[in-house]
């Protein structure tokens, strides 16, 4: 007892920690603060967001306590009930068209034959993440003027369909070049055609893929702002460009509500898609 | 499988980005060298007065005045995405080396809460710094609160809070590429220099940042490229009274009306991207880009 009460500074600092690993790299001073700190940065205003749209009071800043009233408000808003439809409408028919088109698409790049062609094809398909949104945007506006294209939410969906399929293709190819080609090849060496081996083997070893690309897809195409305002006409709002037009008169509860709505929905969503793309092991 | 399923297959991709997508591109090029219709649209003659109106000012009597104001607007876009691109840079190295530094479980979780924001959508996490920034916002009911200011600061609509809502969109497209090229640095490497008597910063700029180098590239290009387009950040952080690019160009197309300036604009920030993509292509080893 009395031992440890005289020495509790040499108890508490093992002369070790210093002299037996001096060589610790993956421990840099300092540096998990820092990570944390930023991480703080990147969720705290969204926290903030979120906190705010409880909040019972019209001035949005002022707390007086707990309430779901705004959420109430939005749902019993036609408006934006009619362009969460539409919203829905347009990221449906775009994730179906975008991540058929994908899977065709990386079953090419990554198990076909395409010789030349291959680098062009693999440019092409990156395009929409390399153009700047606002680029993207006026090229689709000018080119649906055009050819006097004005079929409303026909022409969202096409736009839509484009700038999806880089981001259903994605983890796909990922999982495609992760499986590796042993299990087709042993497929092949049992005479089963390209058919029967792509819905027999391939589909199912990459369907989580196939999940995580529609459900990226999916989420790009209902955050989608800027292309949609551009492209979007009187009848043919989407949710984000209709929030827009609500931010820019100000800040209200209704928008820090119908905000955290769409911050959940594409929260879950992104969630789930990331769990099903998850890097996997190669089978063997 | 045979070119030819294959061929099939790539087809509708290539099909339905080349339409939708490389046409209006062209397009719009075509546009840019075309007369603006008072009405929205455009119509012959073809000219170059798109792209003289970048430096000039057609006057009432034909001649043309030297006017610097869209060559500014320009410069700031390009001011604007450059100290973007160098403080994600700042900001995400250590956050990626941190990460990498981790075990696997602690990994994924980490690099799931940087991933997550990159997906939310940009319109809201904008949003968000409007509800902090504001003069009845969070920071200056804190501070008027403590008793710091009885009036409050302007924090929102200035190019500060146009950086900061930049920086905040795109720091998460620049700590995932560079995570995946410190993940596969050999830590014998790093072991070899600190048995070599290496300092912890000589270890870095001698080891780590190399390797690192093309992941910083690659995050660098997709952080640039988007910030210098950006529309949302300096539209509702910076009021719409600081124009950045992003902006002018869809001014173009909405109250000001001249398409053909307006595709003159996208051409040119195209043109700039490709040309930093093409001297990443040039610079880089062609093995390092595919990573």
């Amino acid at each position: 007892m009395s031992n440890s009460a005289t020495s509790p500074v040499l108890a508490s600092k093992p002369l070790t920690s210093r002299r037996v690993k001096p060589f610790d790299w993956r421990r840099t001073p300092g540096l998990p603060t820092f990570t944390l700190g930023i991480l703080v940065f990147l969720y705290a205003p969204l926290l903030i967001l979120v906190i705010y749209a409880f909040n019972a009071s019209r001035m949005v800043t002022i707390w007086q306590g707990f309430s779901v009233q705004w959420f109430v408000a939005v749902a019993n808003n036609g408006d934006i009930r009619g362009a969460a439809v539409n919203s829905l409408i347009i990221a449906v028919a775009a994730t179906i068209g975008s991540t058929l088109i994908a899977l065709a698409g990386a079953l090419a790049l990554e198990r076909g034959n395409l010789r030349l062609l291959r680098g062009i094809a693999a440019g092409l398909v990156s395009m929409p993440l390399i153009v700047p949104e606002i680029v993207v945007a006026i090229t689709t506006l000018v080119f649906f003027s055009a050819l006097g294209m004005h079929y409303g939410l026909l022409n969202l969906i096409i736009a839509h369909t484009v700038f999806c399929i880089p981001f259903a293709l994605l983890p796909m190819q990922a999982r495609l070049r992760d499986m590796g080609g042993s299990l087709e090849e042993a497929g092949r060496d049992l005479y089963a055609d390209e058919w029967r081996l792509f819905y027999r083997i391939t589909l199912p070893l990459m369907a989580p893929a196939v999940g995580a690309g529609a459900i990226m897809a999916f989420v790009i195409s209902l955050d989608d702002f800027l292309i949609s305002m551009m492209v979007s006409s009187a009848g043919s709002t989407t949710l984000p460009v209709y929030v827009y037009g609500m931010m820019r008169l100000g800040v209200t509860p209704e928008v820090n509500a119908i905000s955290t709505i769409l911050l959940v929905i594409s929260t879950i969503f992104v969630a789930v898609a990331l769990f099903l793309g998850r890097r996997q092991k190669r089978p063997n | 499988m045979r070119t030819r399923s294959s061929l099939l297959l790539i087809l509708p991709a290539i099909l339905i980005i080349g339409f939708f997508m490389m046409i209006p591109m062209c397009i719009a090029l075509v546009y840019s060298f075309m007369t603006a219709n008072a009405y929205g649209g455009v119509e012959a003659p073809a000219t170059f007065d798109a792209y003289i109106q970048f430096l000039y000012q057609r006057d009432f009597d034909d001649t043309l005045v030297f006017v610097p104001d869209y060559i500014f607007i320009i410069l700031r876009s390009i001011y604007l995405a450059v100290i973007t691109t160098i403080t994600c840079l700042i900001l995400g190295l250590p956050v990626a080396w941190y990460i990498v530094c981790q075990n696997e479980q602690r990994r994924r979780l980490l690099l799931f809460l940087v991933t997550l924001p990159f997906w939310i959508n940009t319109l809201i996490r904008t949003y968000c710094w409007i509800l902090i920034l504001r003069d009845e916002g969070l920071i200056n009911n804190a501070l008027r609160g403590i008793g710091v200011i009885t009036q409050p600061l302007s924090l929102l609509y200035n190019d500060g809070s146009i950086l900061l809502g930049l920086i905040y969109t795109f720091l998460p497209f620049m700590v995932l590429p560079i995570y995946s090229t410190l993940e596969r640095i050999d830590p014998r490497l790093i072991e070899a220099a600190y048995d070599l008597y290496a300092s912890r910063a000589a270890v870095f700029r001698r080891v780590v940042w190399p390797l690192a180098k093309p992941g910083a590239l690659a995050g660098a290009t997709l952080v640039f490229a988007p910030a210098l387009g950006s529309f949302l950040a300096p539209d509702l952080l910076g009021g719409g009274k600081k124009l950045l690019i992003g902006s002018l160009i869809q001014m173009q197309f909405t109250s000001s009306r001249n398409w053909p300036f307006g595709a003159a604009l996208s051409i040119a920030i195209t043109a700039v991207i490709l040309l930093v993509m093409m001297l990443r292509a040039w610079k880089a080893p062609a093995r390092e880009i595919r990573a």
